[in-house]
């Protein structure tokens, strides 16, 4: 007797909760059916991401490192949900790499200005706030996970508009972390049609940076207008497909992501 | 039995001598190491904002001057950046030592095209115009420590918009890092302040500079626009309003051309309850009325702890009161001329819509010079967080006063805007001053002082502010490619 398969929903990930779309719109793919997010779903995981902002950055770096070691231990544990494992091998190192930057960004990017006055002044990086990802259509992992690990890194919550060609990849990250110490919140992944979500996040007025690396010339340009209105922080790059390609320029990913904080303090009367 | 007899504690006038400054009658832009007149001809007065006389003629680049800088700064750009790289510090440092040595000139001239006091002209603006060129000249042959040992390049011929309000500080600090990371330059000084910026001209001859690696093209938007749109420009620098900043962000969509945007603010004094009251008044006044109040990360929201609120603002208003508004060149003058009528009827459309929003105004009672630009410094109280005057940047000598009651408050307060130029934080308890300077998302959080500036510290905005530093290693990154 034949066993019948148990087939699997895929859901969007908002705010620490595996949630359908609130449109009730999917889409199909390798005889999977997949949410297709709205601009609604956009909205919603925006929030979720400036709720956790705050808590997210106000963890210790070492704390932050930790989560980011336990993502990419979980990723690893999940390697045989993924079809090309040499990818998730990659995403991995690339989560690890990143966890270790959460205590090195301020020795790298900040530092003690000595100005010519009484005062001790320091220059410390901050995280920019929310980002909003969109993820080459591929690699669909490895393409996500070097954009997201930065931004992580960095203490910043993140909201990402995954592959349109082959969305499952993210979804199932999205389970691996789901089931690591990543906070609700912290990271959100919306699947769908790229075009629709895309605009919709470039033009959320609380959203702080986006991130694209879909390498689309004409959605890049796009979302540097819809940036224009709230002077988002922008940056386009191509996908990355390797380890290398990934953690090459991590001072540039990162700092794309952060802010630099300036404090005076008086130093006698 | 003794006699008291009354006496008149005011000043006599002290006005800075102007004998020593040579200002011709005419000034063509600058480009090609060479003053040129306007391909079209075109002059415009810049005025004295303090008695509305014209001051001198500026020639205004239109397109084809444009052109024509861009072309000689990329033929320039190549050999500039090939220089060994202590002798493109040299020429950094010779600029900074003829600012020293023109220093008086310099703050008489600025005081005089822009309207602000001389004694901030000269112990602020110039000085620290010097400063900026002495640090990056010492960067220019240590770049790659300033990455992370990284290898870099220039990224070619970069466009710099600079406000009206610093002219030649904002100038120094665009021009210095840009020529030490082995950029060539097109500056572009405000419409209503070319003149130290033409002087500056003058300097980068004086020392020699090779033709081509700086160039000042005096004009209004519609040249800063043009600079912006043209396609040989390979990073644009901005200082101005968030306005203009994000019309620059829109034009440059889809583009390679790099971007650094410093805009404006609206940024929060927090006045404590444990402060030393006296000197956060001091530091209230330096925040809001330095420079007329024309600073872009102005302390024009002042949060006041409830329980200091009344006493806060009786010294306050007792000190605005001895302020000295007038002509710009006197050495005792402490707020001096609104920089255009154009500024002016901003300020006085914000101040108005505070009035009619119900906030309460109070406005010193002093003399004002027939002629000219003025606004009296203002304080607002009664103000509430939607007022217009709590939330737009006024750029003027109004200060609009919010309260709080616990920390958490002011903090939420203090974050409750679009802007996130910069902070003050007035408390003598070292650990809370740490805790709300980290809570604060502000791009500089100042403790106990106010508006201090320093080459070697990071400058810069959050949120709508803008993004990119000036200042320190962090001002050479906007400057370079990593190559590897």
């Amino acid at each position: 007797v034949s066993r019948l398969s148990v087939r699997k929903t895929y859901k969007l990930w908002i705010g620490g909760a595996f949630v359908r779309s609130e449109s009730g719109r999917y889409d199909e793919f390798g005889g999977f059916n997949f949410p297709r997010a709205s601009r609604k779903d956009v909205r919603d995981a925006v929030a979720a991401a400036r709720k956790a902002a705050k808590p997210w950055a106000a963890r210790t770096a070492y704390n932050r490192g930790q989560i980011l070691y336990r993502a990419a231990e979980a990723l690893e544990s999940s390697r045989g949900r993924f079809a090309d494992g040499d990818e998730v091998d990659a995403a991995v190192d690339v989560l690890l790499h990143y966890a270790g930057w959460t205590d090195k960004l301020h020795a790298v990017l900040g530092g003690v200005n000595p100005v010519a006055a009484p005062f001790l002044s320091f220059s410390l990086p901050e995280p920019t706030g929310v980002v909003g990802v969109v993820a080459p259509d591929a690699p669909p992992l490895l393409g996500l996970v070097a954009e997201l690990a930065p931004a992580l890194a960095a203490g910043n919550t993140v909201v990402a508009i995954l592959s349109e060609s082959d969305p499952l990849r993210g979804l199932d990250l999205a389970e691996a972390l789901g089931v690591s110490d990543v906070p609700a919140g912290v990271v959100n992944l919306l699947s769908g049609r790229r075009g629709e979500l895309a605009k919709a996040l470039g033009a959320h007025r609380d959203l702080n940076a986006i991130v694209d690396a879909a390498g689309d010339a004409d959605l890049a340009t796009e979302l540097d207008k819809l940036a224009a209105e709230t002077i988002k922080r922008t940056r386009h790059s191509g996908a990355v497909n390797s380890y290398e390609h990934a953690t090459g320029d991590a001072l540039e990913r990162l700092e794309a992501v952060t802010e630099l904080k300036t404090a005076w303090h008086p130093v006698g009367a | 039995m003794s006699v008291r007899t009354s006496i008149v504690w005011d000043y006599s006038p002290a006005p800075e001598a102007t004998d020593h400054v040579r200002l011709r009658e005419r000034y063509g832009l600058f480009a090609d190491g060479e003053f040129k007149d306007p391909s079209d001809g075109r002059y415009e007065p810049t005025i004295n904002p303090a008695t509305e006389e014209p001051i001198a003629e500026i020639g205004w680049a239109g397109a084809g001057d444009i052109e024509a800088a861009l072309r000689s700064a990329q033929a320039a750009q190549p050999k500039w950046a090939a220089l060994k790289p202590l002798e493109r510090a040299k020429y950094l440092f010779r600029i900074a030592r003829l600012i020293q040595e023109r220093a008086r000139e310099l703050a008489v001239v600025e005081t005089m095209d822009g309207g602000k006091p001389l004694r901030e002209s000269r112990d602020v603006d110039i000085p620290l115009a010097a400063a900026h060129f002495f640090h990056y000249a010492g960067w220019a042959d240590k770049l790659h420590y300033g990455v992370n040992a990284r290898e870099v390049a220039p990224l070619g011929v970069v466009g710099q918009i600079v406000p009206w309000n610093f002219p030649l500080l904002m100038a120094a600090w665009k021009l210095a890092p840009a020529l030490a990371c082995g950029n060539t330059a097109i500056l572009k000084p405000a419409e209503t302040t070319p003149l130290t910026a033409l002087l500056l001209a003058e300097i980068c001859q004086e020392a020699e500079l090779p033709p081509g690696v700086v160039a000042i093209l005096p004009g209004n938007g519609e040249t800063g626009a043009a600079l912006v749109r043209s396609k040989k420009i390979n990073k644009i620098a901005f200082t101005g309003s968030t306005a203009v900043g994000r019309d620059i962000q829109a034009a440059l969509a889809g583009q390679d051309t790099k971007l650094t945007l410093e805009l404006g603010g609206k940024s929060a004094n927090i006045v404590f309850e444990d402060a030393a009251l006296d000197q956060a008044v001091e530091g209230i006044v330096n925040g809001i009325f330095f420079n007329q109040g024309h600073v872009c990360c102005a302390g024009s929201r002042l949060l006041i702890q409830e329980s200091v609120r009344d006493e806060v603002i009786a010294k306050l208003w007792q000190r605005m009161r001895r302020l000295r508004v007038g002509d710009p060149l006197d050495k005792n003058t402490d707020v001096g001329a609104i920089n255009s009528a154009e500024q002016l009827e901003r300020i006085e459309v914000l101040v108005a819509a505070g009035e009619e929003e119900g906030a309460t105004r109070r406005t010193i009672d002093c003399e004002l010079p027939d002629r000219g630009y003025w606004f009296a410094p203002t304080l607002f109280t009664d103000v509430s967080p939607a007022h217009r005057i709590a939330v737009e940047e006024i750029f003027g000598p109004v200060v609009s006063v919010l309260t709080f009651r616990t920390q958490a408050e002011a903090i939420e307060k203090a974050n409750n805007s679009r802007y996130g130029l910069a902070a003050g934080i007035w408390t003598d308890k070292g650990a809370k001053a740490f805790e709300v300077a980290s809570a604060l998302q502000a791009g500089v959080v100042w403790q106990n002082t106010y508006n201090h500036f320093d080459p070697t510290a990071a400058f810069g905005g959050y949120k709508e502010s803008g993004f990119g530093r000036e200042g320190g290693p962090a001002g050479l990154r906007p400057y370079l490619r990593i190559v590897r």
